[in-house]
């Protein structure tokens, strides 16, 4: 049962990474894009970016039932960023509309609030990764570090990395939509995209080296977690490849590979803990009764019915923005 | 009173969700109401119901957005404020949460997509189903949460091991019978909401001479609607009386106004409390009506605010004041929703307009209502967050500082307060132009509500008039 949820609780955030990783993505970008491209932009993410979001909520609320030591000591010890995370959230979510009808003159205020508000919520699931990476100030379960105890270069550093990241998972979604000069820029953007993810990811490991964070023992322990290395090197270079041929499916899928790679590699090195080395799965895993209640009806019916109806949408959308197909 | 991080952090819980239980509320009773809409046309084929179909369905997509965002929020806040909570009523409060995620977001989601794709798509009564699976979608949603919250009310089926709420009777949990009088006290509370505003859009657009057959249908629809249930909910208000009675007898105090034991007991109609010297000022008292609300007998014994230890006692001032304006909206709504259905099943003309204004106006009446009704609920049932196990000042965040809570308070105060402006700006640009003949709406996203409202990125590329 416990395996069950923390397997069911690592899909959702796989999937949340995935998913509202392209549309932040593309968020980011659409600082950088004049008015027709950012339309396009826009055009290429609203059908689908509110469900994206929905996996946010899965997994918060799937914390909260199977594993909640955890879900109170995360969200109480990152508070402020969190704060702020979800105030970008709300700002990203309603500028998609509130854009439009504003009065152009206006408009800057939305435009501001929809780049703004994906930058900085994703600069913020970053640096929350990297500090669990670093090591949060825990005793018995429990956060001790102040308001600012999850604070630390390294973070900062992961939050850059994630930027840089969605970035890339943003442009290859737009290969992907669009058509015409936005697609040919996103193009461009992908090889340099790629290098920049590549090469944070190479500092931040010589870095946790470096600082000899207790994480890295990990790898002397399970020589496998290598693998996951590798397969994000062969897909960069698969990424690259399909850029030259300029093979617009690839791309995204590719990326996709990527942070597969590095969502595998983390998870490994955590496990068993949840909270490196304060939490364990089990340690923090709800009673029996709890999990067995949530698994037949949530967990057996209505988690594949979600899976099943995000498919549906999916295909409602494929093609480009431009085509007369996407009604 | 000092600022704590405690009492920062329940300013900041009640402030968070009174905004978002506006939303839902008015999205509860919109939902339902668009599907009877539905369901009218199709058997009647009058063109009059699918106008305002597709006119309450943009309005519906507003205030479900906003409802879903506002939502995220409180879905982390337990974690971040209430911590404690979280970390020992987890077992118990986490899984009807992740049930309510469950639930709602299958159905709303997949079926919110067709209502707004697939007009052209499916047939008839597939759309007319997918709209009654919206409108089951949110009053899941609403269970959920009153079963969540009715437990924190009134804990069943539970055990403590190790400092933690272990369930040992989900049975016991999901059918309380405080569930079943809170859960359709909120229900109906939605349903007036919506007919409410339906009734009240009608009105003006009558004292304007617009939209005259629509009108007269939201006119109807609304306020017939409302006489029905205005009575069901004060009855139902009365039941929710008999559980508090039983359960909560500190809150039942409080809101009754009542400091010493009575035996027979009066009922204070009016007064100010003074919680310092326990005593209450300008007091308006009948005599025996007390006992007899309380245990419908004339002479019961009904228990007094010191007869509980002071640390047990609730704040007075909100409960007792909250209540009263609860009722009170109710006795309007009902007076109001009576005397317009038999205006309008008789014809009369005269004082047509007063009370078409009075209509107009008795738009807030539900959405007051709600939010008093919970903050009778919410304050009377403190100090306790899980009634009479669990303190709220165990509850908060230990680490938790008053900086923190400071600038997290005002941050989303501020942020509130703009969307807010927006959303109402924008809701009520669409009430001013009507119900007018639009193109059929195009497919647009499922799970993206706000985009109903006109203004889509892809309708417009789509389109190709990008302007
Ligand atoms: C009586 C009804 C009711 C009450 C008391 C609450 N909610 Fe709510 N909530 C709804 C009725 C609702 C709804 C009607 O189902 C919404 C509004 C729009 C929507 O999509 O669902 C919603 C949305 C909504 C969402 C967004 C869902 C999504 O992404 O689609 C979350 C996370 C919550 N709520 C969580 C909460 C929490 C933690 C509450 C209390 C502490 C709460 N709600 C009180
Ligand atoms: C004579 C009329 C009414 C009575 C006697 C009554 C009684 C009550 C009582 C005693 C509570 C507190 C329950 C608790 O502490 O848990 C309550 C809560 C509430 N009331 Fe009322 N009520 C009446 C009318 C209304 C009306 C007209 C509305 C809305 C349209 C409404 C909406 C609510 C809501 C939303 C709550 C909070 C949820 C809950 O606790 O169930 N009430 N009511
Ligand atoms: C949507 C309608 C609701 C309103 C307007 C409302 C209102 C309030 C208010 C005014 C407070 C502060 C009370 C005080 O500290 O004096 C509060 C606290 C709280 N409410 Fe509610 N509430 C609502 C629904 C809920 C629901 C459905 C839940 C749980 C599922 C809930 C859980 C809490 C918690 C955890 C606190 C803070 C800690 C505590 O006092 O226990 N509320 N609410």
């Amino acid at each position: 049962m416990i395996l069950f949820w923390a397997g069911l609780l690592a899909v959702a955030m796989l999937l949340y990474v995935l998913l509202d990783g392209f549309d932040l993505g593309v968020g980011i970008l659409f600082a950088f894009a004049d008015e027709p491209g950012r339309r396009k932009m826009l055009a290429a993410i609203s059908p689908v970016w509110d469900g994206n979001e929905t996996w946010l909520v899965v997994t918060g609320t799937v914390l909260f039932g199977a594993f909640p030591a955890v879900y109170a000591a995360l969200l109480s010890a990152f508070y402020l960023p969190l704060v702020l995370m979800l105030c970008a959230l709300i700002l990203r979510g309603v500028a998609f509309e509130f854009r439009y009808k504003a009065q152009t003159r206006f408009r800057w205020i939305w435009d501001i609030g929809f780049a703004g508000g994906s930058l900085i919520a994703t600069f913020i699931q970053g640096m929350t990764v990297g500090a669990l990476v670093e090591g949060l100030p825990m005793k018995d379960g429990h956060y001790i570090g102040g308001t600012f105890g999850w604070f630390s270069p390294f973070a900062a550093l992961c939050g850059l990395g994630l930027v840089l990241g969605y970035s890339l998972l943003g442009a290859s979604w737009l290969v992907r939509k669009c058509e015409g000069p936005l697609r040919e820029r996103a193009y461009q953007l992908l090889p340099v995209l790629t290098v920049g993810v590549l090469a944070f990811l190479v500092t931040a490991f010589v870095l946790a080296v470096a600082m000899h964070l207790s994480l890295m023992d990990r790898w002397f322990e399970r020589p496998y977690l290598v693998l996951f290395p590798l397969i994000g090197a062969v897909s960069a270079i698969g990424l690259l490849k399909a850029v030259q041929r300029r093979n617009d499916l690839a791309p995204f899928r590719f990326v996709a590979l990527i942070f597969m790679a590095a969502f595998g590699t983390l998870a490994c090195s955590f496990w068993p803990y949840m909270i490196p080395f304060a939490l364990t799965v089990d340690q923090a895993a709800s009673p029996k009764e709890s999990l067995a209640f949530m698994f037949w009806g949530a967990g057996l019916f209505v988690m594949p019915l979600t899976l099943a109806y995000t498919l549906i949408v999916y295909r409602l959308f494929h093609g480009r923005v431009t085509e007369a197909t996407y009604e | 009173m000092e600022w704590t991080a405690l009492l920062l952090s329940r300013l900041q819980f009640a402030f968070t969700v009174s905004f978002h239980i506006i939303f839902p509320s008015f999205s509860i009773g919109l939902a339902a109401w668009l599907t009877v809409l539905e369901a009218c046309h199709l058997v009647t084929g009058k063109p009059v119901y699918r106008r305002l179909f597709e006119f309450w369905l943009k309005i519906f997509g507003v205030a479900f957005g906003l409802g879903v965002v506002s939502g995220i929020v409180l879905a982390f806040e337990f974690g971040m404020n209430w911590s404690r909570l979280s970390e020992v009523t987890g077992p118990i409060q986490g899984p009807l949460l992740t049930y309510e995620t469950f639930t709602a977001f299958a159905l709303e989601a997949s079926f919110f997509g067709v209502m707004i794709f697939g007009r052209s798509r499916v047939t008839p009564l597939v759309y007319l189903f997918s709209t009654t699976m919206v409108a089951l979608g949110t009053t899941f949603s609403a269970f959920w949460i009153m079963v969540n919250n009715s437990w924190m009310q009134a804990p069943v089926g539970y055990a403590v091991e190790n400092g933690v709420f272990v369930p040992i009777d989900w049975k016991a949990i999901i059918f309380s019978p405080v569930v079943w009088v809170r859960f359709p006290h909120m229900l109906i509370a939605a349903y007036l909401t919506g007919a409410f505003c339906v009734a009240a859009t009608g009105a003006w657009y009558r004292l304007n001479s617009k939209f005259a057959a629509e009108a007269l249908v939201m006119l109807r629809m609304g306020l017939f609607l409302a006489a029905l249930l205005v009575p069901v909910q004060l009855f139902f208000g009365h039941l929710n009386g008999d559980y508090v009675h039983e359960r909560q007898p500190a809150k039942f105090a409080a809101i009754e106004g009542r400091w010493h034991d009575e035996q027979p007991a009066g009922e204070v109609l009016i007064a100010i409390p003074d919680e310092a010297r326990e005593q209450n000022h300008f007091e308006l008292k009948i005599p025996y009506l007390g006992s007899l609300i309380a245990s419908m007998r004339f002479n019961s014994k009904e228990v007094g605010l010191n007869s509980f230890p002071r640390q047990d006692r609730p704040p007075v001032l909100v409960p007792f004041f909250a209540f009263r304006v609860m009722v009170g909206c109710g006795l309007l709504m009902m007076a109001l929703a009576w005397l317009g259905s038999i205006y309008l099943l008789t014809d009369r003309r005269r004082g047509e307009t007063v009370l078409l204004w009075g209509t107009f106006l008795s738009f807030p009446l539900p959405f007051v209502a709600t939010l008093t009704g919970w903050f009778t609920a919410e304050v009377g049932r403190q100090p306790w967050s899980v009634y009479g196990a669990l303190r709220t000042a165990d509850a908060v965040t230990p680490a938790l500082t008053v900086e923190a809570v400071t600038v997290s308070l005002i941050i989303f105060v501020v942020v509130y307060l703009v969307i807010f402006s927006f959303g109402t700006l924008y809701v009520y640009r669409l009430l001013r132009a009507g119900p007018v003949e639009s193109k059929p709406v195009l497919p647009l996203n499922p799970k993206r509500p706000l985009a109903v409202a006109g203004g889509s990125p892809v309708r417009k590329i789509v389109e190709g008039s990008v302007t």
